[in-house]
C-alpha cells in the first residue's frame, strides 16, 4: 500500500469537504474492496475519508411498509436485525451470505452499492425490490442507479446516506457462489411487491452488472410459480464468461436459481 | 508412561505455541539494522532484457542498494542446479538451461526476479522497485507442453531443442508392445493431471545476516531441509563454505514440498547481506507465492492398459508430457520419472510396463515435488484406467481390481520397485465395509428420487516413501544420499535432547519423536526436547519430504537411543553389580531382571556424567549419534472410496461420503496420522474439484490469488471416515511406512471415478468444476 491519509468524518458535510480538500481522495465505507485493491497498489488514493463513523449513518428503521437501512450499516447488522428479518427476511438472508464473517463485520451496504461490483449481492436486492438510494443530494430509484459494471448514478463526491426498501409480499435470493471467491457466480433475487408487480434481478451474470430479467418477470407476473420461472431460457448473449463459468453455464444458472428462488419465496 | 509411548494418540506438544501465537517463524526474526528486500519481477512470460536502469530507484528515500543479475554474475554466484541427473533413452544427459537467481539476459516466466531493491522498510523497497526501469523485448511464449514440443514453438533454452529436457523411458518396450498387440481388450485414455499451486499457510521468507568480523553468514529460512540448503549454497552457489554458513529453519508453517528447494530469493538475500554488510529480510506476499513457489503436477498422458480374455492385465503403455515450467527446479527431474513411472504398476500384477516421459520447458512457474510428487500422477492414471476398464467390461470395479491385485510379497514390478509387503484385499474390504458399498444402489435411488445423480468411485493406491536407500537413489541419479541422522543426548539429570536431521513443518515431530524416547527410556515426553532445523546444532540431515521422517528419521533416532541404552545398561550393571544382560530399562527405572534391585534412570545418567564410578575404560557422558540408511523404499497403500452427489441443474458435486482404509504399517501416533490423512484428502479433493491453475496463452497466471484459485475449505469437504489396516514395514525397525502424502495420492481418482460413475460419462478433466460437470451432463443429454 502506498502511504495515504486517513480521515474520520464526523458528518456527511465534513466528509464532502474533506474529500474536496484531498488531491485524490476516496470515501471509505468498509473498505472490503478498496483496501485490498490499495494493498495491491492498484489504487492509490492520497486520502481516505471514512464514512462509517458518521453518527446516524448506520442503523435500521422500519416504518409502515418501508425498511430504511443507513448506508454505514454493516452486513452483519442487517443479517442479524430482527426488524429486517421480520419485514424482508430475504434481505437479511442475503446479507448473511455476503463474503465471510470478517467481511460482514466490516463491509457496509452503502459501500457495496457505491462500488457496484458485478458479482455483489446487494445490487440484486436493491434492484429487485425497487429500493430507493438516498444520498446527501437526492433520492435515486434503483432502476436509475445501476449504470453498468462498477458504474452508478452517483456523482463524484455524492454520499449514499441510506437505502429504503419497500416491504414485498414475497421475496427470496438464491446465489451460486464462485468456488474460489465466493462472490456470486450467479445470484437471482425474485420479488413480488405489495402491489402485485414482479421484479427479478440478476447479479454475477451480466456484462453490464446487475440487471432485471424481464422475461422471467413476465412469466412470473402471468404465473407465479417455480416452474414458470425455470421455464425461461436465458440467452448467453451479454453474459459474463470467465475461467469459473462460461456464458452458457451462467445463463443456465439464472433459470435454475430463479426457479429455486421462487420456490423459496413461496 | 504407557500413555505417552508410541502407538498412543498423544496430544501434540508443539501446538501450545502454535495456537497461542508463540511460534517463531522466519518473518518473526528481528535483527539490529535489518533491511528489507523487494524483488522486481518480470511482467512478461518470455522477453529479452535490453537494459535495466536502476539509477532512479537508487536515489529513492531509504534505499540501501539496488542489485541486478549482472552483478550476481560478476560476483560468481552460481546458477541454480537440478540435483538429480536423468538420462534420455538415447543415453544423453538431461538438457538443462542456466537458471540464474536473477535473470540477466532473458526472462522466462511471469514473476521471475530481475532485480532486487534493499531498503530501510518494506514499503520503501517496494516504492523504489517501481522506479527500476527494465526495457524488455517481448518474445513469443508457450505454456502448454503439447504446443511447446511442436516445430516452430518458441524456444526457451538454447540447450534444449524443442524445449525438451529429456525423453526418458522405463520398462521393456518390445514386450509391452507385443502384449498390447495381442491383447483381448485394450483400454486407452488421454489423462491430464492438473497443475497445482502448493499454498502453504506461511509464505516463503528468508533473513540473511553477515558477520564481517568472522566472515560468517547466517540464514533463517522457510526450509524443509536446512542442511541440504547449506550444502547447495556452499557447494554450488558460492555463498560461503559450510563452516562459514549457518542455516536455520525455525518454525515453518507448512511446506508440502514447495519448501524443499533453495530458491533465488534465499541466494540473493545472503549475497546482498554480505555486499551491504547489513542483515536482509525478504518475505513473500501471497501473490509472490503464487508466482514463485514451485508448482506441482501438470502432466498430459496417453495410457493404454491391456487385458487378456480373462480380464487379467497383461500390459501397460504410457506416454507422458511433464511440464517443467521455465527452469529445472532442484528435484524436478526425478518427479515425473523415478517418483512417477516406478509406481505405475499400482497394486496390480502387471507383467509388462513401458513408459516414456518427455520433460518439457514452458514459460510458466517451475514445477517440482508437491505432496505426493509423481505418485499422485501415477495413481490417478492407473486408477482411472482400472475403473474405466471395469465399466467397459461390465464388471464390478472392485472385482476387476481384486482379480489383478498383487498378493505375494515381496513383489518385483517391471518398473524397478520391489514391494515389500501389503494386503490390498484387506484395505479394499475395510473400505467397502465402512462405506456400505453394498448399500450404494439404494442410496443412488434415493438421490435419483430427489433429482440428483449419485456416484461411487474406488481408488486403490500404492506409493513409495522414505525415498531411499542412498545406494539405490544414487544409482538412479540422485545427487545426495537419502539417509537420516540423529543424536540422543541424555542430560546429567536424565532429561533427553534428541537432535534430528528431519525437519518439522507441521508434522508433529516434537511429539512423535518424544513418544519414541518415552517408550524406550520410560521417561515422560515433557522431559524430552526435539531439536531440529539448525545446521549449528544438528550435524547433518536430509530433511523432511516423501513421508520419510517416520520411516527414516525415527529409525535413526531409534538406532541412537539403542546405543544410549547399551551404555546405560553397562553403567547400571556396574553400579548394581549385575550382569549387563539382566538390565532392563522401563518406567523411568533401570532394573535388574528377576531381582528387586533397581535405580532411577536419572541416577544412571548422573553417574555417566560424574564419572566417579564407571566401568574401567568407559568414557564419561551419555550421548550417542547414528546415521540410518534404509534397505528399501516403504510402500504405504490403501483403498479410498468416494461417494458423490451431483446437482444436474448446477453441475455442483457434493462429496457425501469419503472412506479411507490405509495401510501405513505401524502407527506412532494415530491422532497425528489421522490428521495427515485428513489434510491429504482435503488437498486431493482440492485437486479433483477445485484447484485449477490457469495460464493465458501468453503466459499470464490468471489464478494468482484466492479470488480465482479455489482452495478447499471446510464446507467443501465431508466428514472423513478413516480406517487402518496393518502390515508392518519389514524395511525399518519400527515397521513404519509413512502417512504424509497418501491422502493426496489416493483421493483424486476416487473422486473422479465417483463423478464419472454418477454421470455415466467417462471423461471429465480435473478440477471437475460445476461448469465442467454441467457441460458434461449437458453434452451427453444433447447427444442423446
Amino acid at each position: 500500500m502506498y502511504s495515504t491519509s486517513y480521515h474520520k468524518a464526523a458528518s456527511v458535510a465534513e466528509a464532502e469537504s474533506l474529500l474536496a480538500g484531498a488531491s485524490d481522495g476516496k470515501y471509505l465505507a468498509g473498505g472490503q474492496t478498496l483496501i485490498p485493491t490499495m494493498k495491491q497498489r492498484l489504487a492509490a488514493p492520497t486520502d481516505l475519508v471514512d464514512l462509517t463513523k458518521i453518527p446516524g449513518l448506520a442503523g435500521v428503521e422500519v416504518s409502515g411498509n418501508t425498511v430504511k437501512i443507513g448506508a454505514a450499516t454493516r452486513h452483519y447488522d442487517v443479517a442479524s436485525s430482527a426488524s429486517v428479518k421480520s419485514a424482508i427476511p430475504a434481505l437479511a438472508a442475503l446479507a448473511s451470505g455476503i463474503g465471510d464473517p470478517a467481511v460482514r463485520y466490516q463491509g457496509t451496504i452503502g459501500g457495496s452499492l457505491a462500488n457496484n461490483d458485478p458479482s455483489a449481492d446487494y445490487p440484486a436486492a436493491v434492484l429487485a425490490l425497487g429500493a430507493t438510494i438516498h444520498t446527501n443530494k437526492r433520492a435515486i430509484s434503483a432502476d436509475d442507479y445501476f449504470q453498468g459494471m462498477f458504474t452508478t448514478a452517483l456523482e463524484d463526491s455524492e454520499i449514499i446516506t441510506a437505502v429504503s426498501f419497500p416491504v414485498p409480499a414475497k421475496a427470496a435470493y438464491v446465489k451460486f457462489p464462485n468456488p474460489a471467491s465466493r462472490y456470486a457466480l450467479a445470484g437471482v433475487f425474485v420479488a413480488k411487491l405489495a402491489d402485485g408487480s414482479v421484479r427479478v434481478a440478476v447479479t454475477g451474470v451480466g456484462e453490464s452488472g446487475v440487471f432485471r430479467a424481464s422475461a422471467i418477470e413476465a412469466a412470473l407476473a402471468a404465473n407465479w410459480s417455480a416452474d414458470s420461472a425455470g421455464s425461461i431460457a436465458i440467452s448467453p448473449e451479454g453474459v459474463l464468461s470467465d475461467i469459473h463459468g462460461s456464458a452458457d453455464y451462467r445463463a443456465n444458472l439464472v433459470s435454475v436459481l430463479a426457479k429455486r428462488a421462487v420456490a423459496a419465496a413461496g | 508412561m504407557g500413555v505417552e509411548g508410541i502407538g498412543q494418540s498423544v496430544v501434540r506438544k508443539e501446538d501450545k505455541r502454535f495456537i497461542t501465537g508463540k511460534g517463531k517463524y522466519t518473518d518473526d526474526i528481528k535483527l539490529q539494522g535489518l533491511t528489507q528486500a523487494h524483488f522486481v519481477r518480470s511482467p512478461h512470460a518470455h522477453a529479452r532484457i535490453k537494459s535495466i536502469d536502476t539509477s532512479a530507484a537508487k536515489a529513492m528515500p531509504g534505499v540501501v542498494a539496488v542489485l541486478t543479475g549482472s552483478e550476481l554474475v560478476g560476483d560468481k554466484i552460481g546458477n541454480l542446479i537440478c540435483g538429480w541427473m536423468v538420462h534420455s533413452k538415447d543415453g544423453s544427459p538431461m538438457k538443462m538451461g542456466a537458471f540464474p537467481a536473477m535473470a540477466n539476459e532473458t526472462v522466462r516466466w511471469v514473476g521471475q526476479a530481475v532485480a532486487v531493491v534493499i531498503a530501510e522498510t518494506k514499503n520503501l523497497a517496494r516504492d523504489a522497485a517501481e522506479a527500476v526501469v527494465v526495457d524488455y523485448e517481448e518474445l513469443q511464449a508457450v505454456v502448454d507442453v503439447r504446443e511447446a514440443v511442436k516445430p516452430g514453438a518458441p524456444q526457451l533454452h538454447p540447450e534444449a531443442a524443442n524445449n525438451t529436457i529429456y525423453q526418458w523411458s522405463i520398462g521393456d518396450q518390445s514386450a509391452t508392445d507385443a502384449a498390447i498387440a495381442g491383447a483381448a481388450h485394450v483400454v486407452t485414455m488421454d489423462i491430464m493431471n492438473n497443475r497445482l499451486v502448493p499454498n502453504p499457510m506461511e509464505p516463503r521468507s528468508a533473513v540473511a545476516q553477515y558477520d564481517s568480523a568472522d566472515d560468517h553468514l547466517t540464514l533463517w529460512t522457510t526450509s524443509q531441509n536446512p542442511h541440504v540448503a547449506r550444502l547447495l549454497l556452499s557447494a554450488f552457489y558460492n555463498i560461503a563454505p559450510e563452516n562459514k554458513l549457518r542455516v536455520i529453519a525455525p518454525d515453518v508453517g507448512g511446506g508440502f514440498g514447495a519448501k524443499i528447494y533453495v530458491y533465488p530469493e534465499e541466494i540473493v538475500c545472503l549475497w546482498a547481506a554480505r555486499k551491504i554488510d547489513r542483515p536482509v529480510k525478504w518475505t513473500a506476499d501471497r501473490s509472490e507465492a503464487f508466482l514463485t513457489d514451485a508448482h506441482g503436477r501438470d502432466h498430459v498422458s496417453k495410457a493404454e492398459l491391456a487385458f487378456d480374455a480373462d480380464h487379467k492385465i497383461i500390459g501397460l503403455r504410457v506416454h507422458t508430457y511433464a511440464n517443467f515450467g521455465a527452469y529445472m527446479s532442484l528435484f524436478s527431474s526425478s518427479v515425473p520419472t523415478y517418483l512417477y513411472a516406478t509406481l505405475l504398476s499400482g497394486q496390480y500384477n502387471i507383467p509388462n510396463i513401458y513408459c516414456e516421459v518427455d520433460g518439457v520447458y514452458t514459460n510458466t512457474v517451475p514445477v517440482d515435488a508437491y505432496r505426493g510428487a509423481g505418485r499422485p500422477e501415477a495413481a490417478f492414471l492407473i486408477e482411472r484406467l482400472m475403473e474405466t476398464a471395469a465399466r467397459q467390461f461390465g464388471m464390478s470395479p472392485a472385482d476387476l481390481r481384486r482379480k489383478n491385485f498383487i498378493t505375494q510379497f515381496p513383489h518385483q514390478t517391471p518398473v524397478i520397485m520391489t514391494y515389500d509387503t501389503g494386503d490390498f484385499n484387506a484395505s479394499l474390504d475395510a473400505a467397502m465395509k465402512a462405506i456400505d458399498y453394498a448399500g450404494f444402489p439404494a442410496r443412488k435411488a434415493a438421490s435419483a428420487a430427489k433429482g440428483k445423480l449419485r456416484g461411487i468411485g474406488i481408488s486403490c493406491y500404492i506409493e513409495a516413501c522414505g525415498i531411499a536407500p542412498s545406494k539405490a537413489v544414487g544409482s538412479l541419479g540422485a545427487g545426495v544420499g537419502l539417509w537420516e541422522s540423529a543424536e540422543v543426548r541424555v542430560n546429567p539429570v536424565g532429561t533427553v535432547e534428541v537432535l534430528t536431521g528431519s525437519h518439522s513443518h507441521g508434522q508433529g515431530h516434537e511429539t512423535t519423536f518424544a513418544q519414541l524416547i518415552s517408550t524406550r527410556l520410560g521417561v515422560g515426553i515433557d522431559t524430552v526436547q526435539i531439536i531440529h532445523g539448525d545446521t549449528d546444532k544438528v550435524q547433518f540431515g536430509m530433511g523432511t519430504y516423501g513421508s520419510r521422517s517416520g520411516a527414516v528419521g525415527m529409525s535413526a533416532i531409534l538406532k541412537a537411543v539403542e546405543k544410549v541404552e547399551a551404555k546405560a545398561r553397562k553403567i547400571a550393571a556396574h553400579l548394581m553389580e549385575a550382569a549387563e544382560g539382566d538390565i532392563v530399562i522401563e518406567g523411568g527405572e533401570v532394573k535388574v531382571a528377576g531381582t528387586d534391585k533397581k535405580m532411577p534412570w536419572a541416577l544412571v545418567a548422573l553417574a555417566a556424567y560424574t564419572g566417579h564410578n564407571l566401568p574401567d575404560g568407559m568414557e564419561p557422558g551419555l550421548k550417542e549419534g547414528a546415521f540410518y540408511d534404509p534397505t528399501n523404499f516403504t510402500f504405504p497403500a490403501g483403498s479410498y472410496i468416494a461417494e458423490v452427489e451431483i446437482d444436474p441443474d448446477t453441475g455442483k458435486t457434493t462429496v457425501c461420503n469419503f472412506t479411507a482404509a490405509d495401510d501405513f504399517g505401524n502407527l506412532m501416533n494415530p491422532m497425528i496420522v489421522e490428521g495427515q490423512v485428513h489434510g491429504g484428502i482435503a488437498q486431493g479433493i482440492g485437486q479433483a474439484l477445485l484447484e485449477g491453475t490457469v495460464y493465458t496463452g501468453d503466459g499470464q497466471l490468471l489464478t494468482a490469488s484466492y479470488m480465482d484459485y479455489a482452495m478447499p475449505r471446510a464446507d467443501d469437504l465431508p466428514s472423513f471416515d478413516i480406517h487402518h489396516t496393518c502390515t508392518p514395514c519389514p524395511g525399518n525397525p519400527l515397521g513404519i511406512k509413512g502417512c504424509g502424502e497418501a491422502g493426496a495420492i489416493g483421493s483424486p481418482p476416487a473422486i473422479i471415478n465417483a463423478i464419472t460413475d454418477a454421470l455415466g460419462h467417462n471423461h471429465i478433466e480435473m478440477p471437475a468444476t460445476p461448469d465442467r460437470v454441467w457441460h458434461a451432463i449437458h453434452s451427453r443429454m444433447a447427444a442423446e
